[in-house]
């Protein structure tokens, strides 16, 4: 029997618990005000049920492999297994593949062998599985039943299990990044044992070499990294982004007629589900080229054919209907007296906006940009794509650079050494980019709210 | 009878399909402070709009008749709305400085439409207004604040100075203290005393008393329409119309 077909028949069991419990409560309780809630009777009957017998289910699919394989090597056939540990490993896999039928024919004539006993085993405990779970399905269900006496309150139990699964979920999540941020740290410890962080965050040559495990080679200088980072996320898609998008913001806010807004919004944002790996080829394949032959054009000799111009201007177009939502808010959050007054005195429509409008919108607009740049430095697949790997440290937006996170892609593709500097570099980069990215949502979060609580 | 600053004749309004003034014809004179009365909703708000064309910026209002300011059509082509409006001021319901310093607020009318030629002459403007607002004494130390640091009735009188900056020959102002205390209410009316003649004033209010204490004319509205308008003593104690009357008297509104 199947693990599916196993799940279906305890949810089965705990239908069955809920629908008896119910007619139970309709047909015992005592009618009136206070007769216990047969839906709640219901559901306590049905997760005394169900609950403990999926954890069964859990508990075993976890550890019938072990059993598994001991009653495998247990088999008189397993006494010709090679004694080497790898070799021994590789036989078993492959006796378990042919049980599975993963696999039609084996390389290893004794994987054939040990094929049937694994079969045999795997549908014991199978089985054992499956009795496990009715019995305890059938066990708790029973005890949820006797426990349901009149005059027992189901509900705050029932309750009280739905608090603890909804919270379970949101600690799921915290735990989840707690646990990603304390393996960042510690692998970047690991890192600046090899290499020393002075070294690592001002030094200006960056030159990974491949090396054994526990030992550095190259140079590990990431300042050329954190310039191309700033220079394509900060800068140059700025320099795109910000006016794109405000201006839009404003024409969408300010000007357009509620029809005109009522088409652009949701083409803008068809911009923003754009995949960003569509940018990356855009950036690759049309606009680098273009921005290398318009350089020659102009006499510009040196221009590469992958350029922080190229990858800023297209991760700009990307970041547009960000910006432009943040600043569309910014600007509908200021109080339409505060344009009613302006306008009063005589402003035109172009220096109400000036004036008073996105002044009184600044806060809303910066924070904005600063999510926009905390967007923009950690995306991976334009900068991968279209700035390059060459860690120059220069001011020339035609030359490549390389960002972050385009090293970070470099650093563990292909193969590796796992305990190397090479690849460990890979984790403090991690942990500078999560550092800075944090430190800019916060700074926006807060701006932005201090700013709505001004309006209120 | 004075020649009247401004002269409405026939004046609707509709928002969309719904009429929400009704062929409204009167005169305003810069002598007299004149108030507008009537139970909310009846179009007063809407009216005094029409006079700086502030209706203009609401989507979908559209306004008929003919409206005058010195013999001049305000609706009319040679018309330029930003001249319009310094020329007829406006004070809103609820205080509304913009988030800047206080004497930013009242330089910012000057400063757009190029008042001053320096900074000596903007400074002079600026003190100049704050004093016609009554507010100089309060505020002279304190400029560089931020206009919204002020109290609400501070702020009002700032809007006020803000409005005089530009040196209007009207002023509208909409229930300006409905949003104050009993004190800086005071404070209003009297400046409203103190302005009147200067400029044509125009004041919506849903308090008689306020009507009654600051106005020389009144206009009374029901369901946009204008039921009554004439001298403000004459028409609390004597009014010719069966709906003035019975607004006056508190049997509705
Ligand atoms: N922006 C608007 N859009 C649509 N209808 C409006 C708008 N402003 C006012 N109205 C309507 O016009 C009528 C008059 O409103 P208003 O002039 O504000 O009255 P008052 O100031 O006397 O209380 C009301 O019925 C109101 O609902
Ligand atoms: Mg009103």
């Amino acid at each position: 029997m199947s693990a599916s077909a196993t799940l279906v028949l305890i949810v089965g069991l705990g239908l069955i618990a809920w629908a008896s419990a119910r007619a139970r409560a309709f047909a015992l309780a005592p009618q009136g005000r206070n007769r216990p809630r047969p839906a709640e009777q219901g559901w306590y009957a049905a997760l005394w049920t169900a609950i403990p017998a999926l954890l069964i289910v859990g508990v075993w699919a976890w550890s019938k492999p072990f059993f598994v394989r001991n009653d495998v090597l247990n088999h008189p056939a397993a006494q010709d297994l090679p004694s080497e540990a790898i070799d021994r490993a590789a036989v078993l896999s492959e006796a378990r593949d042919l049980a599975n039928g993963a696999i039609d024919a084996a390389f290893n004539p004794l994987a054939e062998t040990l094929a049937m006993p694994w079969v045999a085993a795997e549908q014991k405990y199978a089985l054992v599985g499956l009795i496990l779970a009715i019995a305890t399905a059938v066990g708790g269900g029973a005890f949820g039943m006797l426990r349901l006496k009149p005059g027992f309150r189901a509900g705050p139990r029932v309750e009280r299990f739905a608090l603890m699964i909804a919270a379970a979920a949101s600690l799921i999540a915290i735990v989840t990044t707690a646990g990603i941020v304390l393996s960042l740290v510690v692998e970047s410890m690991r890192f600046f044992a090899l290499v020393s962080p002075v070294e690592f965050l001002f030094g200006t040559t960056w030159a990974p070499e491949t090396s054994a495990a526990g030992t550095a080679a190259g140079s590990y200088g990431a300042t050329p990294l954190f310039w191309g980072t700033v220079f394509i996320g900060a800068i140059i898609a700025m320099l795109v982004a910000v006016p794109l998008g405000l201006m839009s913001a404003i024409y969408l806010t300010q000007y357009a007629k509620p029809k005109i807004r009522a088409w652009i919004k949701p083409l803008l944002e068809v911009l923003a589900g754009v995949p960003t790996v569509v940018y990356g080829y855009f950036a690759a394949l049309t606009v680098a080229p273009a921005v290398r032959d318009i350089a020659a054009a102009v006499g510009v000799t040196s221009a590469s054919s992958e350029s922080a111009l190229a990858a800023g201007v297209v991760m700009g177009v990307m970041i547009v209907p960000f910006v432009s939502s943040m600043a569309d808010d910014a600007l509908t959050a200021v109080p339409r007296a505060m344009r009613d007054g302006a306008l009063a005195l005589g402003s035109t429509t172009s220096e109400t906006i000036r004036q008073v409008l996105l002044p009184a919108a600044l806060p809303g607009v910066v924070g904005g940009v600063l999510l926009a740049v905390s967007r923009a430095i950690g995306e991976t697949m334009i900068v991968v794509m279209a700035a390059g790997l060459a860690a120059n440290l220069t001011l020339n937006p035609l030359a490549s650079v390389t960002t972050v996170t385009a090293q970070i892609v470099q650093l563990l593709t292909g193969d590796q050494e796992f305990e190397s500097a090479k690849t460990l570099a890979a984790f403090a980069l991690g942990l500078v980019l999560f550092v800075v990215t944090l430190g800019l949502n916060m700074a926006a979060l807060s701006l932005v709210k201090a700013y709505r609580e001004a309006y209120e | 009878m004075t020649a009247a600053k401004i002269t409405a004749r026939d004046v609707s309004v509709y928002y969309g399909e719904k009429q929400a003034l009704e062929s409204v014809s009167i005169d305003i004179a810069t002598e007299h402070v004149t108030a507008f009365i009537g139970p909310s909703g009846c179009g007063k708000s809407t009216f005094l709009r029409c006079f700086n064309r502030m209706n203009d910026t609401i989507i979908g209002a559209r306004c008929t008749g003919r409206i005058e300011l010195d013999g001049e059509d305000i609706y009319g082509a040679e018309m330029d709305v930003v001249q319009l409006r310094a020329r007829v001021g406006m004070v809103f319901q609820k205080p509304n400085p913009f988030p800047k310093s206080i004497y930013e607020n009242v330089a910012y009318g000057p400063r757009i439409h190029g008042l001053a030629m320096d900074k000596t002459e903007l400074d002079r403007i600026v003190e100049l207004a704050l004093t016609r607002a009554g507010l100089w004494d309060e505020v002279k130390d304190r400029l560089s604040e931020s206009g919204t640091s002020l109290s609400g009735g501070q702020q009002q009188r700032l809007c006020i100075a803000r409005a005089i900056a530009v040196d209007p020959e009207v002023i509208l102002m909409d229930e300006p203290c409905s949003a104050l205390d009993p004190i800086a209410t005071a404070k209003i009316e009297d400046l409203i005393n103190q302005l009147r003649g200067r400029y044509a004033i125009v004041i919506v209010t849903h308090n008689m008393q306020q009507a009654a204490r600051v106005s020389q004319r009144t206009a009374f509205f029901h369901l946009g329409k204008l039921i009554e308008f004439g001298e403000t003593s004459e028409l609390f104690t004597n009014p010719r119309a069966e709906k003035t009357k019975d607004y006056i008297t508190g049997r509705y509104g």
